[in-house]
């Protein structure tokens, strides 16, 4: 996974890339996270995001609920169809901000 | 199309993207649509995921390999995991409520939702858990 992270304004759009497993959500984590700690508008642009378990589904769940309590939100864009269909097994597709 | 392929892998969450190759190298040879292939791969990716994750939960690193038995036989789909950490008590096998919105306890109902059936078997010679999931394709 790699990713890139741009600014304009308040809202920090994070661009990850790559497959999405538990052995990079980590990594993942550490790059969301502080954004959404910070109060800033968060981005997630999935468009290059091929492939995402359940691991990866907990980043965005953590993200947005870490958003709420921050008063923000997280903003998933751009979604793959392979991800979306797993966000949508796990009825997450109105819970989560998907644009 | 019938086929019976196997792999061991080294149990780190680093072999998970070796697992999901593996498995896209065989289903590359199955007349499937993509989607099914894709979400067959998430199925075998989590049940590999969840061995790292609980079968080995406070480890920090091993040695120990992981077997992943992939085989088809007019139509039946059997995917078996063999492996040596902590042994599986299957009744605590549980996926968390959908509804309970929070991180992790998703992967075993993934495998619920794309596989047919899936069952620990005690037939292993010289492994402690075998994971068999099944689909009809």
């Amino acid at each position: 996974m790699s990713y890139k992270v741009t600014e304009e304004g308040n809202i920090s759009t994070v661009f990850l890339n790559g497959e999405i497993d538990m052995d990079v959500t980590e990594k993942a984590k550490e790059v969301i996270l502080p954004i959404v700690e910070s109060g800033k508008e968060v981005h997630l642009n999935l468009k290059d995001v091929s492939y995402m378990d359940s691991s990866g589904i907990s980043v965005l769940i953590e993200s947005h609920q870490k958003a709420l309590e921050k008063n923000t939100k997280v903003v998933v864009k751009e979604v793959s169809k392979s991800v979306l269909k797993v966000i949508m097994m796990a009825k997450l597709e109105q819970i989560l901000n998907l644009e | 199309m019938n086929l019976s392929e196997s792999k061991d892998f080294v149990v780190s969450t680093a072999s998970l993207k070796e697992v999901r190759v593996f498995c896209r190298e065989i289903f590359e040879k199955i007349n499937l649509p993509q989607e099914q292939k894709d979400e067959l791969v998430l199925a075998i990716a989590e049940a590999a995921q969840n061995i790292v994750k609980h079968g080995y939960k406070g480890v920090e690193e091993t040695t120990d390999r992981m077997e992943i038995k992939i085989s088809l036989k007019d139509g039946d789909l059997e995917i078996g995991f063999f492996d040596k950490g902590k042994a599986v008590v299957p009744e605590n096998v549980k996926h968390r409520k959908l509804d309970d919105i929070k991180p992790g306890g998703l992967g075993t109902f993934f495998i619920k939702q794309i596989m047919d059936n899936a069952v620990f078997k005690k037939d292993q010679d010289g492994w402690v858990n075998h994971l068999v999931l099944t689909k009809k394709i």
